[in-house]
């Protein structure tokens, strides 16, 4: 029995059919389209799977997608606006703060949440919202650097 | 002086090097941060079929049975694949170049050899029905005894994990049961020595843990070739590997790939590609088999675990002049690319130091583990970490800083190294040099002016006369016969007493602890290894932060320039 699903996706409206008991992240790729969010552990481990759920960050692969209905998920598919790059994907371009680009998707997912409800955060706090996110490439330190850049550039988006 | 080849590629490399010190955009950055990077999973085809694998729940065990009429017509599932459906069932990654001999199944049929190892793939409509499936094949298994020590295993009467390597050493050569580096005579070298030190040290597995788990899709092209989606580390080496095993033309196949979520090693194995080729064969339907973490961890695999023993002789003015290293790697239960590690170290020992004795056995071994194979360096990050570690332990009994005891042993330009070949555009010295500077810790004049081109060659540059061995390398041909070609070695031990270091100017610096005691003889009967004794506490202490001098954190001690 599938059972249909509508919530907001990145300001869109958008309906989709799942099995009892999948997950957000496998309704947003296998049935929206959209796969931004990545499958790293499928057990809330790594944090490539994050998206924002209602201004939350949230890991898709332990979410139950019924519980999204009526929802606003948004996902790195939604952050750039036209050709203009969001100042958090800026400053991981210019930051380096990528390299296989596995983790990136939710990392910056990870970030705009934070930002979102806290434009100035503290070292500290980049830390502490990054810290269900891994990444095997960078070390870490770029990423927090991007993100302090992101949140000290004026640019508002 | 650098120099640059133009032989080949005559105008395509500048000569100024100007993007060195300057930061270039990766190009595939814009699609990392826009989520438009396509790694191999984000390709949706319609009608994909998705493969899970039956693992083995033993480490070692004999198949009695297999049954899976009842996973055939278990709900979505589209063909059950067994071990008699792989058309060449046996192989060895290195095969493509003649490196070893054929051992590890895709589909285990008549024996386990470790725990996750993949008995039955199961191609459904989607994960959860081919999981569901799959818990309805029956396993008959009889277990055996399991091997899980690399010296346990090559004792007489271990379990043979691998019939294809019944002495449970991989075979050089088709011969050898372990690589051998012999250079000059290191028994006459340690009767000359002031100090003798033996230590044992053990690197665990390390799993690559890419953020991407490995995984592929495969679907049937229009023109009757198969399209392969893959993060693989080695596109036609995959290809090759899957041409193999599958039995194909390797044009019948077509590899896309070039995008990985990480590797570091792990994912050049084609863990996935040939079931998953295999599976669109099949049901000639698009088949994606990704690996779970938890498969990553367990079927994917990881850098072997080294066990590594090494002996030197020291003198009093802080010269090694022999030194002996006995390196295990574990192989787990199949070959995958732990033998090529082994080689590898064989080429590294003794580390970057002139040492005119040197020793070396290098095994790959095989235990009921998951298999190992190629992880960042393997084969040399292992054994530097333990030799580096002797370095520092070897620095303390000399009672030098260890920075310059590195210097006095490091190899220069026109020395021989162990392997009879002259080092050349050697560089240590400058690399501790820098390292010193960096870290702002003190090194005496003379050592901050030495140079890798000068003190060099000379009496450096003999091949010293070197013993022939009295146990000629194993010759594993036959196998059954087999007995281990060197006994365990000894417990660590001090052969003499250290007499208590003059002082050095570095102790006064630094007030660095004499040498550690001598550890007590370990108990011939205890099997496992005892961990090297420990440290004193504080001898890994940074040195307090000196004042710099004038130009320390300016200048580069390499080319004596200015740096940003
Ligand atoms: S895939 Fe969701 S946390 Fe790893
Ligand atoms: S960039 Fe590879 S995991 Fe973060």
């Amino acid at each position: 029995m599938k059972t249909p699903v509508q919530f907001r996706l990145n300001d869109q409206p958008v309906a989709v059919f799942v099995d009892g008991g999948d997950n957000l992240l496998t309704a947003l790729r296998d049935g929206v389209g959209d796969v931004t969010p990545k499958f790293g552990c499928g057990q809330g481990a790594c944090g490539a799977c994050t998206v924002i759920v209602e201004g939350e960050p949230r890991l898709a692969c332990i979410t139950l997608a019924e519980a999204c209905e009526g929802a606003r998920v948004e996902t790195l598919a939604g952050l750039r606006r036209g050709p203009d790059l969001h100042p958090l994907q800026s400053a991981f371009m210019e930051h380096f703060a990528a390299q296989c680009g596995f983790c990136t998707p939710g990392m910056i997912m990870a970030a705009k949440a934070l930002l979102d409800r806290n434009p100035r955060p503290s070292r500290e706090e980049v830390v502490e919202a990054i810290a269900g996110n891994i990444c095997r490439c960078t070390g870490y330190e770029p990423i927090i650097e991007a993100i302090l850049a992101a949140a000290a550039s004026a640019r508002r988006y | 002086m650098l120099e640059f080849r133009k032989d080949y590629f005559a105008d395509e490399r500048r000569d100024d090097l100007d993007v060195i010190g300057k930061g270039v955009q990766r190009q595939d950055m814009l699609g990392h941060v826009t989520g438009t990077t396509t790694f191999f999973d984000d390709h949706k085809m319609a009608g994909m079929g998705h493969l899970k694998v039956l693992r083995s729940p033993h480490h070692h065990a004999r198949i009695r049975h297999i049954d899976v009429s009842q996973a055939e017509r278990s709900p979505g599932v589209r063909r059950v694949i067994r071990g008699a459906d792989v058309p060449r069932n046996l192989n060895t990654l290195l095969g493509l170049i003649g490196f070893g001999k054929d051992d590890e199944p895709s589909l285990a049929t008549t024996k386990v050899r470790y725990r996750g190892e993949p008995i039955v793939a199961v191609v459904a409509d989607s994960e959860r029905l081919a999981h569901e499936a799959l818990a309805r094949v029956r396993v008959d298994y009889d277990p055996l005894p399991a091997v899980f020590d690399v010296e346990e295993a090559l004792k007489p009467g271990a379990p043979t994990v691998n019939d294809v390597y019944p002495g449970n050493a991989f075979e050089y050569h088709d011969r050898f049961d372990h690589q051998r580096v012999r250079f000059g005579d290191v028994e006459a070298g340690f009767r000359s020595a002031d100090h003798v030190l033996e230590q044992r040290y053990q690197m665990s597995p390390i799993e690559q843990a890419p953020t991407e788990t490995n995984g592929s899709i495969a679907a049937p092209e229009t023109n009757g070739r198969f399209v392969v989606y893959t993060p693989t580390q080695g596109l036609f080496f995959s290809l090759d590997t899957c041409a193999k095993i599958l039995d194909v033309e390797s044009n019948a196949l077509h590899f896309v790939g070039g995008t990985a979520g990480g590797g570091f090693g792990g994912k050049v194995d084609s863990l996935t590609e040939p079931l998953a080729i295999l599976g669109a064969m099949l049901t000639g339907r698009p088949v994606r088999y990704v690996l779970g973490r938890e498969e990553e961890m367990q079927f994917g695999g990881p850098r072997s675990g080294e066990r590594i023993v090494i002996k030197d002789g020291l003198m009093r003015d802080g010269r090694i002049v022999a030194r002996k290293v006995t390196v295990w790697f574990d192989s787990g239960a199949y070959t995958r690319l732990t033998s090529y590690g082994a080689v590898k170290c064989a080429a590294h020992v003794p580390g970057p130091y002139t040492i005119p004795a040197v020793h070396g056995d290098f095994y790959c071994v095989f235990t009921n583990r998951t298999p190992a194979t190629a992880m960042r360096g393997f084969g040399v990050t292992g054994v530097d970490f333990a030799l580096e570690c002797q370095m520092d332990k070897l620095a303390a009994l000399a009672g030098m800083d260890p920075m310059e005891f590195r210097i006095l042993n490091a190899y220069r330009d026109g020395d021989m190294k162990a392997h009879r070949r002259e080092a050349k555009n050697t560089a240590l010295v400058e690399c501790v040099q820098v390292a010193a500077e960096k870290a702002r810790w003190p090194i005496r004049e003379e050592f901050r002016r030495a140079s890798s081109r000068t003190g060099g060659g000379g009496e450096r540059a003999r091949i010293p006369p070197t013993p022939k061995d009295t146990s000629p390398p194993k010759r594993t041909a036959g196998g059954s016969t087999y007995t281990p070609s060197v006994a365990p070695p000894p417990a660590s031990s001090w052969d003499r007493p250290a007499a208590s270091p003059p002082a050095t100017p570095f102790q006064e610096r630094f007030a660095m602890p004499p040498p550690p005691p001598a550890p007590m003889p370990r108990p011939a009967s205890s099997q496992p290894p005892a961990p090297p004794p420990p440290e004193p506490a504080d001898r890994r202490e940074p040195p307090p932060p000196a004042a710099p001098g004038p130009g320390t954190t300016r200048f580069s001690s390499v080319f004596g320039t200015r740096r940003r």
